[in-house]
């Protein structure tokens, strides 16, 4: 297990708006090639999406990227340095919530500062500013198994929150949230994206949902993982979500994902 | 429960095997069944007398010795065993084999071992507790979900806060189970014991009334041990219910 802030600085090379690199990445389970030399920039303030079908690796890559799996071969720079754990710049939020069902919602949001040693009174303050944010307030003395899943979720997104680090990996958020719920949520997600202006890493396999958030799409093929196509949607979001869902541009990248993911359909 | 649309309270069957008990004993068909109201007023009697006051307190005193030592081996040996692979490979035949043993079999060669005394009675009730409360600890820290370790990682955990604050309490429901299910076993290991090495506690008490076909008082010893089995577990029960609320939905 490694410990956490094993960042050690390196030399830097890289373009001043890239926060995240990812540098020639492999990664093997065995005999099992799961990513091949993936290269990528991630830009500071932006929301990039890892989109691909069941079995590309995405959600392997994020978790090299948050330092939980080490890779193979190749390096992960954050901010210019070469990281190999986790550290106090990323956080991350989990499919299955990885809330702690013994703690309230207040508990489990502060527990990232609870952590780095916060004294109970600020990260309480903060937690409860979080926790309005997401849209959860009154909620704060309710344990985790009270809440539905989208609410659950947005416990683990007030939790990313509070630590306050400056890219934040979320893998497949919403896919144990129900349609409607979804659809909300990635709306409310948006405004939390313009909200607090920090870099978003989203792993999803929704082509709907991809499209609808990022400002820049990785396309991932299967067997072994690499980088397929980069899509940039340009989507004007200041529209109301309704209006998106139907613009012609908002359906047309759809259909151009769809034609080159198609052929990985079974 | 209702019954013929009537509500019928939870203590009712016990009731009616009370009355029936009763009549039977009333009916004075076998010795061996004497009436339920007087071996309740033996009961009162007998709690009341020093032989069984003395008797409770040996009881008493092996019982806490045996169960506060296998809950102090047996949560860290389970909970070392679900963590380390090692420890699982060197314990898990043991453990498995002897949480399925007829233990009463070995009680024998504790009293060659231990002498016929309460230290036998002591190891008795904990080889009959701490197998299973080393298993449900080891399956409490193996359930722990893999996201929630990553998680403490991710936010910058030690490992010996992750260990702390996420795997120990994750386990907790888990580990509890096992100590009730150990108590009760406990309560078996103690009066088995007893009985086997038969010259301390409710083992001589038994022996003595049972010899002397002193019914009255074997049931009311009896009728006592079952609801003391019953309380304690029910108390137990009652803690494990606030930590599984907690626990509620994983």
């Amino acid at each position: 297990m490694a410990s956490p802030m094993t960042a050690r600085v390196a030399e830097t090379t890289s373009k001043p708006d890239a926060i995240v690199e990812v540098r020639d990445i492999c990664k093997r389970y065995g005999d099992l090639e799961a990513l091949r030399n993936i290269n990528l920039e991630f830009e500071r303030g932006k929301l990039t999406t890892l989109l691909g079908p069941s079995g590309c690796g995405k959600t392997t890559l994020l978790k090299i990227i948050a330092g939980l799996v080490p890779s193979t071969s190749g390096e992960i720079r954050i901010n210019g340095k070469v990281v190999t754990g986790p550290g106090p710049e990323r956080a991350f939020v989990f499919q299955d919530f990885a809330l702690m069902p013994w703690a309230t919602v207040l508990r489990n949001v502060a527990f990232g500062l609870e952590l780095k040693g916060v004294s109970q009174a600020e990260r309480h303050r903060v937690a409860k500013h979080y926790i309005g944010e997401v849209g959860l307030n009154g909620f704060e003395e309710k344990y985790p198994h009270e809440l539905s899943g989208g609410m659950r979720q947005r416990v683990g997104i007030a939790r990313a929150f509070s630590v306050n680090a400056d890219v934040l990996l979320l893998d497949e958020p919403f896919s144990a949230v129900d349609e409607q719920n979804r659809r909300k949520f990635q709306e409310d997600l948006l405004q939390l994206v313009e909200k607090e202006r920090k870099t978003f890493l989203f792993v999803t396999h929704s082509i709907e949902e991809a499209v609808y958030v990022s400002d820049r799409i990785v396309l991932l093929s299967p067997r072994p993982g690499r980088v397929s196509q980069i899509i940039e949607p340009n989507i004007d979001r200041s529209a109301a979500p309704d209006v998106i869902r139907r613009d012609k541009g908002y359906l047309d990248v759809v259909e151009e994902i769809w034609q080159g993911l198609r052929q990985y359909a079974e | 429960m209702t019954l013929f649309g009537m509500k019928i309270p939870m203590m009712a069957s016990l009731l009616f095997w009370a009355l029936l008990w009763e009549i039977v004993g009333r009916l004075d068909m076998i010795f061996l069944i004497p009436p339920m109201s007087s071996i309740i007023t033996t009961g009162f009697d007998l709690v009341a007398t020093n032989s069984w006051q003395a008797a409770s307190m040996v009881t008493l005193r092996s019982f806490v010795l045996g169960m506060a030592l296998a809950i102090g081996i047996g949560v860290p040996l389970g909970i070392a065993m679900g963590r380390f692979r090692i420890v699982d490979n060197i314990f898990g035949l043991w453990v498995n084999m002897f949480v399925s043993a007829p233990l009463s079999a070995l009680v024998p060669v504790l009293m060659i071992l231990f002498g016929l005394g309460e230290t036998t009675v002591f190891v008795t009730v904990f080889l009959f507790a701490v197998w299973i409360i080393v298993l449900d600890a080891r399956a409490g820290v193996m359930q722990v979900p893999v996201s929630l370790i990553e998680m403490g990682r991710s936010y910058g955990a030690s490992r010996l806060a992750i260990f702390t604050k996420i795997i120990l309490l994750s386990a907790l429901p888990e580990i509890l189970a096992g100590i009730r299910i150990g108590l009760i076993r406990g309560v078996k290991g103690v009066v088995i014991g007893q009985i086997l090495v038969s010259i301390i506690g409710y083992g001589e008490l038994f022996e003595l009334y049972s010899r002397s076909f002193d019914m009255e008082r074997f049931w009311a010893l009896t009728i006592i041990l079952f609801a003391a089995a019953m309380l304690l577990s029910a108390g137990v029960e009652l803690f494990e219910k606030r930590i599984e609320y907690y626990a509620g939905a994983r």
